[in-house]
């Protein structure tokens, strides 16, 4: 399946990705390649079979409302680029 | 103006549920706390953690879902929604938009032109997104992942109502049945409840929708009423003058009154939603509908009717002290104990709701005292161990501090001495002391005992009954 450069570049952008011309070229390939495997999928009939939502026959996996997790922030700042106030500091954004 | 145009309105409101822990792990949901302190690896999305669904939330969304008479989809599942902005670490946020909870409500909503129905599209359950915090100072943004992860659950209503009035009673309807639930305390300011405008006007007679915007960060009916009036005035001019409204997220100004455009959180708004590969399906069994059903409490308007028959209290009254099950629950309590339920549902509707006014947000679903020390503030004023004006102050230190009013009223001197000889002696030195008074008395003016009685209750320091005082004073004067 051929696919475009606007379709590259706009999942690039999604991702947060930042791609040099060569890139591009490869992703264009690889994507290409991975939407032909999908397409082939199609072919098969797949009329009468439920959509599955979760490869494990498993439901209704649930947890207590019971509080289990200690304040520790220390530990999650760790991992903080940049900390201020408590809190994680990242460039400026807006709603 | 050459057109009348009809303005559209439809909501998205996200609710908190009152669970004890988030959504999918088992952080503290406590409103308030310090920067970070609620945040564990799961919710702070560090890979190679496993989100595991809190039953409750289920429990809750359910109960809400069948109050809000909703089709019930008993498969469900999570997808995720996938964005990237630092209020969500994992670049997702996990909800639904498959296989919601709950589709196809309804609720009424009394209007001016009597009941109407607001159809409501779907309920899903979905975890809440950090709080960002702008640093105007050095230009950084500053990420509290408290909240993120706490559940939530956003109802989506049909286009289904026309006036500001209408989207408020609609809000107050969904407010009191959550917080009758007991699923959700649904307090605009505390963000626990939001809503999302989606707004859109056509001339009166057309069948076509309009373009429709969306607006966001009103945190009152009032802030909700002032956007719902701006924006549709700012959609008819832009389209009087001949353009057209285009399909935006708008942020509200309440300061300045106005709305504008938000930048979207993401250049293309596509969420590339997929099912959640870390979270099992959901089933929800007849028998758990059931049981759900079998739960459900009195809703506000069969407590109403109640409290009329029961109590024989006027309607007016009952809808009052229905408004939340706070203060439902208070009065029913205090009613019981006292066996005054008149007594009981004056004092919670004058000095209560006084109080709560004064002292708090007006939010009386906060209101934490107990009904028994109110039941017994009003045998000791029947009683006449203290007057009304002693009650009063009582009331004041049961409501904020929740005091017991027999030790209150022993430890400030606050119970009036009846009949007493002390009493009967300050009288006897009141008339005394005021010879002009006691003649004016008995030369016919009879208000001149109102005086007497008002020394009297002066020198007793208020400690009297004024009312039995007045029939001493008479008594001694017509000897």
């Amino acid at each position: 399946m051929i696919v475009t450069d606007e379709t590259i570049e706009y999942v690039a952008a999604l991702a947060k990705l930042d791609l040099t011309d060569e890139e591009k070229a490869r992703a264009k390939v690889d994507l290409g390649n991975i939407l032909d495997y999908v397409e082939k999928m199609n072919e098969l009939d797949t009329e009468g079979v439920e959509p599955m939502s979760h490869v494990f026959p498993y439901n209704n996996v649930f947890r207590d409302d019971v509080v289990t997790n200690g304040a520790d922030p220390d530990s999650i700042l760790k991992n903080a680029p940049q900390v201020k106030d408590g809190g994680f500091a990242v460039p400026p954004t807006f709603d | 103006m050459s057109r009348e145009y009809e303005t559209v309105i439809g909501l998205e409101v996200h609710c908190e549920l009152s669970t004890k822990t988030k959504i999918f792990c088992g952080c503290s949901t406590e409103f308030g706390g310090a920067p970070n302190t609620h945040v564990c690896p799961v919710c702070a999305g560090m890979p190679g953690t496993l989100p595991v669904l809190n039953r409750k939330v289920v429990d809750f969304a359910l109960a809400a879902c069948l109050a809000l008479n909703c089709h019930i989809t008993q498969h469900c599942k999570f997808d995720r929604k996938n964005y990237f902005y630092p209020d969500l670490p994992k670049a997702y946020q996990i909800s639904q938009l498959y296989l919601p909870i709950g589709r196809n409500g309804h609720v009424d909503i009394e209007t001016e032109n009597g009941t109407k129905s607001i159809g409501i599209h779907e309920i899903h359950m979905e975890e809440d997104a950090g709080k960002l915090i702008h640093d105007q100072w050095d230009d950084t943004t500053i990420v509290d992942y408290n909240r993120c992860g706490v559940p939530l659950i956003e109802i989506v209503s049909e286009p289904d109502m026309r006036s500001a009035d209408e989207v408020i009673a609609y809000l107050e309807k969904l407010r009191r049945t959550l917080q009758y639930l007991g699923v959700s305390d649904c307090r605009m300011q505390e963000g626990s409840i939001r809503a999302d405008i989606n707004l859109s006007v056509r001339p009166v007679g057309e069948e076509k929708l309009g373009t429709r915007t969306e607006m966001k960060n009103m945190n009152s009916f009032k802030a909700i009423a002032r956007a719902i009036a701006a924006e549709t005035d700012r959609q008819i001019e832009v389209i009087e003058d001949g353009g057209s409204v285009t399909q935006e997220t708008r942020r509200w100004d309440d300061n300045k009154g106005a709305s504008y455009a938000m930048r979207s959180k993401e250049d293309a708004q596509d969420y590339r939603y997929f099912p959640d590969p870390d979270l099992p399906p959901v089933f929800i069994s007849d028998e758990w509908i059931e049981k759900t059903k079998d739960a459900q409490p009195e809703f506000r308007e069969e407590k109403c009717a109640r409290f009329v028959s029961q109590y024989s209290l006027p309607e007016k009254d009952a809808l009052l002290l229905t408004d939340s099950v706070r203060m439902a629950d208070l009065f029913e309590e205090t009613a019981k104990i006292s066996k005054k339920p008149r007594e009981a549902a004056n004092w919670l509707m004058v000095e209560a709701m006084r109080l709560v006014k004064e002292q708090g947000d007006g939010d009386a679903s906060k209101m934490d005292f107990s009904p028994a020390h109110l039941a017994r503030l009003i045998d000791l004023l029947g009683q006449g161990t203290i007057n009304r004006a002693g009650a009063r102050e009582v009331f004041e230190h049961i409501f904020a501090e929740d005091v017991d009013p027999d030790s209150y009223i022993k430890d400030h001197g606050l119970a009036i001495e009846n009949d007493s000889d002390a009493l009967g002696k300050v009288i006897d030195q009141v008339i005394a002391a005021n010879p002009k008074s006691v003649g004016d008395y008995k030369a016919g003016k009879k208000k001149a005992v109102g005086f007497l009685v008002g020394q009297t209750m002066k020198a007793m320091k208020g400690k009297a009954d004024p009312a039995a005082v007045n029939k001493m004073i008479v008594s001694r004067l017509e000897k």
